[in-house]
């Protein structure tokens, strides 16, 4: 545990002295601010419906950008032999990572928090749907990292793992329209497995425990497979 | 301290060591030996658990470590081919990583750095940033990495790759004062590296253990016949036959002295069997005939020709293949 933050602070340390953070912070928070503005001034409601939303799919965009990183850099770079060698769990190597890009993300979405002060300082907008929306935005932001570190332990190449991410988002993204396109149960059970259909009930201000559950384990099978990986890697040398 | 059982990796089809089997004794400098590929990184990366043996076990101290991992990881610093260095970091803070992930406790962690710092002779670079330090203070950097912790074991993968001559000079220094204290393994394919830090050597090739002993054992044992260079004032087609015929001798040889001398001196290769002295005889021959010996010097091989000969033929490496101590 004490190894994992150790693993974790190095990893934000490492996020926020390369320009990377940055970058992808700035992105993120001039795509989410555009959307603020455009939609408080059309629909002229204190509400973040729609912002949250927006803000969720540019964040899929972001997400394996941000991961890419973790795990293939170490292994370009060969300081993979100094983890794997030392004393330390892999699970405590991948979950400290992993954690220290939540907290990257943490950071932007905190920023973020600027829009509801704005709504509450010059309206009044009904909380409910706020809180219930930034919950739904932490769960799903943090499912799409997981998936970018689980990319990332699959190779060495950033650019690689960075692609590979995308895809995988981007199809738990499409799931959501399947009940448009199949009928029946296998359309819902797919719509199910969407990543950001799941998000809308957040928005609405509706906290569902099912998607609460699937969430983490979401993350969880994402982290499992991560550690699996970079673990066989020992085999194949 | 390290047992290397029946060790075999195979990487899919191709083999990187089959069936090595040593032991390392407390207070030893081990010296893997061998060409590119042969499976030094291999064994090493066993022993220090990156990867994974296919068949085959490795004991620290009693400890599998395959199954007691996390007990032998404490026991071993390593310090890989390439120092495994992250490059934005300062020296001392990437040193405070590593202890901390050693798990050196937080009251000893100042004096463990200062320590490893001063051992490895980087005190004067502690503050700057890692990536613009040259090669040699980064390997540097990378050993005090690998001393943090003061751990029992140390396993170097090439420790003087890519340094320029001063630096390997002060490397290979650091590393005989480290054997007062440490059990090291170390890699090369420097064979006079090898020949002057390690109180052992082993040979592998092709993944296989070809030969174990020190280094002078080595390049004693593996002549199979003995040599001897000898200068003498005579009548040189006369000193040779004389010579020839003496008992031992195997073969003579004459070789060109050097010019001044050419008129009235001969310079002979006598190949003897190792098991009988010829030198006495030698001397006693040429004295009855009034033949001045000027100089007389025995010739061991030196552990370049062991090492060819034994990693480029293959027959008599099969017949030097011998157990660890024999």
């Amino acid at each position: 545990m004490r190894k994992m933050w150790s693993i974790f602070k190095r990893e934000v340390a490492s996020y926020f002295t390369s320009p990377m953070a940055y970058v992808m912070g700035a992105v993120f928070l001039l795509i989410s601010g555009y959307f603020f503005s455009i939609i408080l001034l059309a629909t002229n409601s204190a509400s973040l419906q729609g912002v949250l939303g927006n803000m969720a799919v540019v964040f899929l965009f972001i997400a394996p950008i941000l991961t890419m990183r973790l795990l293939a850099e170490e292994r370009k770079l060969g300081t993979d032999e100094l983890l794997m060698t030392a004393p330390v769990s892999i699970t405590s190597i991948v979950v400290g990572k992993y954690l220290a890009a939540v907290f990257t993300y943490l950071v932007y979405l905190a920023i973020t928090l600027v829009y509801p002060a704005i709504l509450t300082k010059y309206g009044s907008p009904d909380m409910g749907p706020i809180y219930s929306g930034y919950l739904g935005m932490l769960l799903f932001g943090a499912g799409c990292l997981a998936v970018g570190t689980f990319t990332s332990s699959l190779t060495d190449n950033q650019m690689v793992a960075g692609i590979i991410g995308f895809g995988l988002l981007l199809i738990f993204w499409v799931l959501g329209w399947s009940t448009d396109i199949v009928t029946g149960a296998l359309g819902d059970t797919l719509t199910n497995l969407s990543l950001l259909k799941r998000f809308d009930d957040f928005q609405k201000g509706i906290i569902d425990l099912s998607s609460v559950f699937y969430y983490i384990s979401f993350i969880f099978i994402f982290l499992f497979l991560a550690v699996r990986v970079v673990d066989s890697r020992r085999w194949s040398g | 301290m390290i047992d290397v059982r029946n060790l075999t990796k195979r990487y899919g089809k191709a083999r990187g060591i089959e069936d090595l089997t040593f032991t390392v004794d407390k207070g030893e400098i081990l010296g893997f030996l061998g060409p590119n590929g042969a499976g030094k990184t291999t064994t090493m990366r066993i022993i220090t658990g990156y990867l994974a043996a296919t068949s085959g076990t490795v004991k620290v101290d009693g400890f599998d470590v395959f199954e007691d991992a996390m007990e032998t990881r404490g026991k071993i610093g390593y310090l890989p081919e390439n120092p495994p260095l992250y490059k934005e970091m300062t020296v001392r803070s990437y040193l405070q990583f590593v202890s901390e992930l050693k798990g050196i406790p937080r009251s000893k962690r100042k004096a463990a750095i200062d320590l490893a710092v001063e051992s490895a002779g980087i005190d004067t670079v502690c503050n700057r940033i890692i990536s613009n330090l040259s090669r040699g203070y980064r390997q540097r950097v990378g050993l005090a990495q690998a001393l943090l912790g003061a751990p029992e074991i140390l396993i170097l993968d090439e420790p003087t790759i890519g340094l320029d001559p001063r630096q390997i000079i002060e490397i290979r220094r650091l590393i005989q004062s480290l054997g007062e204290k440490h059990t090291i393994v170390l890699s090369s394919h420097i064979l006079p590296e090898v020949s002057m830090i390690c109180s052992r050597v082993l040979i592998i090739n092709n993944g296989r253990l070809v030969a174990s002993d020190t280094p002078s054992g080595l390049s004693r044992r593996l002549r199979g016949s003995g040599r001897i260079a000898v200068q003498v004032r005579g009548p040189a087609d006369r000193v040779a036959s004389v010579v020839r015929e003496l008992p031992g001798v195997r073969s003579v040889s004459v070789e060109t002295p050097a010019p001044e001398t050419q008129e009235r001196e001969v310079l002979l290769s006598v190949e003897t069997d190792v098991s009988i002295d010829v030198r006495e005889s030698l001397f006693a021959a040429m004295a009855s005939h009034k033949w001045p010996i000027v100089e007389m010097k025995t010739i061991d091989m030196s552990l370049e020709d062991v090492f060819l000969k034994l990693t480029t033929e293959e027959r008599l490496g099969d017949e030097t293949e011998v157990a660890p101590g024999a």
